[in-house]
């Protein structure tokens, strides 16, 4: 069974419905273990926050959502990462297509060296969009609260935008080709704050169409746009080297106000090591 | 929005396919290409081996000890042009390498300001990729003339030394030398320049806070430490030297004999491929094939030798 | 001990800055001669004939090398159609999916060799692989000599120019779905396209010199060829026949094609230049 042949329901989806579960994932880079035993539930349509401290894996596991660590020769991931029913490592399962339905936004804004509109058309186009161009285009901008910026210079490179500007044209192409679910790993962290402000409401907008699953390093920012928190720690591994679990993975409200570990106790009041 | 997410998932699976399939094609397309440049070395012996191999089956490696070149009668053996390969290279490199390595120095130290410096590196860039033929012409019609009273004067002051013993003519070893010593300059100075340039700047100024003067920190300190970049800018240069062909048929005047005198006509091996081949024909073809392997195997051997001194320099960084 | 510099020291110091200097003045000498030379008397003889008139038989004024310099373009273009897409393809096989393997630093050190072999060597190559095979020597043996020579160089560059493409973009376009084709032909290449147009540029013109290969595979013709399986004209060859003629006007017309060869190299190598230095994206 292939991904593209469960299509989601979209009449069905209810905010406790499930679209991500994984059971018992480990990943290893080579013979490091990175990220150990990790069960968890996305829901649809809410925001999901991984937090903890550097080196916990959070990064590692948002990339095995869409199967981007297959770039990296040495990765390899054990246990179940369940989209839709289907299982992302399935021998079956065709990485491209799972990038097409799980959407990316990059820590560094990582626009194509082309122009502003070409950079949002560029995924509808290999995907096969037959449909207008111009109006997907400025469907993708508007959306991502970027059109009235740029509607003037859709032909300019989109390296010549500012930082916070790039970072949003890189998630209008991202929703260009209408994914399910969107990941986002440190989206705001190369950003000043009023781009970060401006980032983080345009969750709250997206989260009525799109699954959003964030990574960060900023506990306020989870605190501000996370429905869902997940807390990741570092523990030191015997023979060397750290590898990191999920602590505990409940409401952002919990995770904050009444965490039911210690370590995550300590790591939202800012006493963490 | 619901066109988009209609129309990908009806024309999805065909065009995934299809892009999959364009995928493994170019990919198999792209490691094809790079295996070939990768091999094409071998290709390129097996050709010359097999294009040569009338000549190495009659002349056998006697061909290197022999120093006939007869077509009338179609004996063959390349001893004189080997030697001329080599002791014409040895000329260049005993005029280039001091001076190539100490404009190399020059240019390296703040002895000029910078605004001259860059544009001086680029000239000599420029003049490492004026083509061999310009140097030759430029040998017969500048060079020749002007250094010809004084071969004369080294000839009648020095001729009782055997390599001076002869009268300079126009053509000759030392000619085709000199040319070739210029001609591979302007490598050992981009080479051995960028070795010094890219040493650590404490090297430096651990060297004078020590109190030692500026000649002595290059000459005790930089060169040492910069020493197998250096070595790797002559063997390159060496390569060169040894495979170059224009300068040499134009200047050393192609006699096929060996001479202890560098005032001498002399040959080199791609002189004589250069001069005989489009005329040749049976066995004499097969010949110069089989002395162009020879040649061949003699570059490669020096160019593997600075590959390897280079690569070391490198990790040494 | 005193600690004072002692004189033998510092007259050591200026002797050997003297020396130095010496060294750059007596090698300046000869190469700038070299320009110098080429310029003044390729001037001299500079005139719109050379570029459309035949090259003239000995003792006969005037005249010209249009059918060399067209025989060099014809050259230039088959070893280039050859080159470009092997050294590309090679380029984005060593830097797309085989970087930092085995395999890339067995390409790297092949490349490497090959771009130090004799240049005549790949004139003995192009002869047996196509001349004994066409029965001809011909413009496309001089062709597939030349594109040998090519191919070392505008692999590197390419390399390099898709190297220098961030990784965060590729992952950009691999993130919405895009094939490994598909990124590599509309993302990558695009962005690495101007050091690969230099490289390309530049090993053109370092071929445009190349005497050797031709000597044994193009040959000479006193016309315009036919086509690509007839010997043919080119520049280089003709400034090496010339060279060696006892008749001043010939003598003078090698001096001229050598003026263009090094002006064609002086641009290329200042627009490779700029080039480079404004290669940031976008």
């Amino acid at each position: 069974m292939t991904v593209s042949n469960t299509q989601p329901n979209p009449s069905s989806a209810a905010t406790s419905e499930v679209v991500i579960s994984t059971e018992k994932v480990n990943i290893f880079y080579g013979a490091f273990h990175a990220v150990r035993d990790v069960y968890m539930d996305i829901a649809r349509n809410q925001v999901t926050a991984f937090i903890g401290p550097s080196g916990c894996g959070k990064s590692t596991l948002l990339r095995c959502f869409n199967r981007l660590n297959d770039l990296i020769p040495s990765a390899r991931v054990d246990g179940r990462i369940m989209f839709e029913g289907t299982d992302l490592y399935n021998k079956q399962t065709d990485p491209v297509e799972v990038r097409r339905r799980i959407g990316m936004v990059f820590q560094k804004p990582n626009p194509f060296p082309k122009s502003i509109y070409d950079n949002i058309a560029f995924g509808a186009r290999i995907n096969g969009f037959k449909g207008n161009m111009d109006e997907l285009v400025e469907r993708s901008l508007k959306r991502a609260a970027l059109w009235d910026e740029v509607k003037d210079k859709l032909k300019q490179s989109g390296l010549s935008l500012s930082g916070g500007q790039q970072q949003r044209l890189c998630i209008a192409r991202a929703i260009a080709i209408q994914p399910e679910v969107i990941l986002m790993d440190e989206p705001c962290s190369a950003l000043d704050p009023i781009s970060t402000l401006r980032v983080e409401d345009l969750m709250h907008e997206l989260k009525q169409q799109f699954t959003i699953i964030i990574v960060t390093h900023n506990m306020q920012q989870a605190s501000r746009v996370a429905d869902m928190t997940a807390f990741f720690n570092a523990e030191a591994a015997e023979g060397g080297g750290r590898f990191g679990y999920l602590v505990e993975y409940d409401r952002t409200q919990n995770i904050f106000n009444a965490p039911q570990q210690k370590s995550t106790q300590d790591y939202v009041s800012g006493r963490f090591g | 929005m619901s066109s988009f997410t209609n129309e990908s998932s009806s024309g999805s699976n065909g065009s995934l396919a299809i892009a999959r399939l364009i995928d493994r094609i170019f990919f198999g397309l792209t490691c094809a290409f790079a295996v070939f440049i990768a091999v094409i070395l071998l290709w390129i012996t097996a050709q010359l081996f097999q294009a040569a191999y009338p000549a190495i089956a009659q002349f056998g490696l006697g061909f290197i000890t022999t120093a006939r070149w007869n077509p009338v009668e179609d004996i063959y053996g390349a001893l004189p042009q080997i030697y001329g390969t080599i002791v014409s290279s040895i000329i260049a490199l005993l005029l280039a390498v001091p001076l190539g390595v100490g404009v190399a120095v020059f240019l390296s130290e703040d002895f000029l300001p910078a605004k001259i410096r860059t544009p001086i590196a680029f000239v000599i860039e420029l003049l490492a990729a004026v083509p061999s033929v310009v140097y030759g012409l430029w040998g017969i019609f500048v060079l020749v003339p002007f250094i010809r009273p004084f071969l004369n004067v080294i000839h009648q002051t020095l001729g009782w030394i055997p390599i001076f013993s002869t009268a300079p003519d126009i053509r000759g070893m030392v000619q085709a030398g000199i040319v070739l010593g210029i001609m591979i300059s302007p490598i050992i100075i981009a080479i051995s320049r960028d070795a010094l340039v890219s040493l650590p700047p404490q090297l430096r100024q651990g060297s004078l806070a020590l109190g030692a003067t500026r000649w002595e920190t290059i000459l005790k300190v930089l060169l040492p430490a910069a020493l197998s970049g250096i070595i790797g800018a002559v063997m390159l240069a060496l390569g060169r030297a040894l495979g170059e062909t224009m300068a040499a048929a134009m200047l050393i005047g192609n006699a096929p004999r060996i001479s202890a005198s560098v005032f001498d006509p002399a040959s080199t091996i791609a002189s004589l491929i250069a001069n005989q081949f489009a005329e040749a024909s049976g066995l004499q073809v097969s010949s110069l094939l089989y002395a162009g392997l020879i040649l061949m195997l003699l570059t490669l051997a020096v160019n593997v030798l600075a590959e390897v001194i280079i690569t070391r320099f490198q990790q040494i960084e | 001990m005193s600690y004072t510099v002692a004189p033998m020291r510092k007259a050591f110091g200026a002797f050997m800055t003297v020396l130095a200097t010496g060294c750059a003045l007596l090698l300046a000498l000869p190469l700038f001669s070299i320009l110098w030379t080429v310029i003044s008397r390729g001037m001299s003889g500079l005139s719109l004939a050379v570029f459309t008139e035949l090259p003239p038989p000995p003792l006969m004024q005037g005249g010209g090398f249009g059918n060399a310099i067209l025989g060099s373009l014809t050259v230039l273009a088959i070893a280039a159609l050859i080159s470009v897409p092997f050294g590309i393809m090679a380029a984005i096989f060593v830097s797309e999916f085989a970087r930092g393997t085995k395999f890339a630093n067995f390409v790297r050190f092949g490349i490497n060799v090959l771009s130090g072999v004799p240049s005549i060597i790949m004139g003995l190559f192009a002869y047996a692989v196509v001349v004994l095979t066409t029965g001809t020597f011909s413009a496309l043996a001089g062709g597939v000599a030349l594109a040998i020579l090519m191919i070392p160089i505008v692999e590197r560059t390419a390399e390099e120019g898709l190297k220098s493409v961030p990784m965060e973009t590729r992952q950009g376009a691999i993130g919405v779905g895009a094939t490994n084709f598909q990124t590599i032909s509309q993302i990558v290449l695009p962005a690495a396209l101007p050091s690969i147009a230099t490289g390309v540029t530049l090993s053109l013109a370092r071929a445009a010199g190349e005497t050797a290969p031709l000597l044994i595979t193009a040959l000479f013709n006193n016309f315009y060829a036919q086509g690509i399986l007839q010997p043919i004209a080119t520049l280089p060859v003709l400034i090496y026949n010339f060279a060696g003629a006892p008749y001043k006007n010939q003598q003078d017309l090698a001096w001229v094609a050598s003026l263009l060869i090094v002006t064609l190299i002086l641009i290329v190598s200042i627009v490779a230049r700029s080039f480079a230095r404004r290669q940031h994206f976008g």
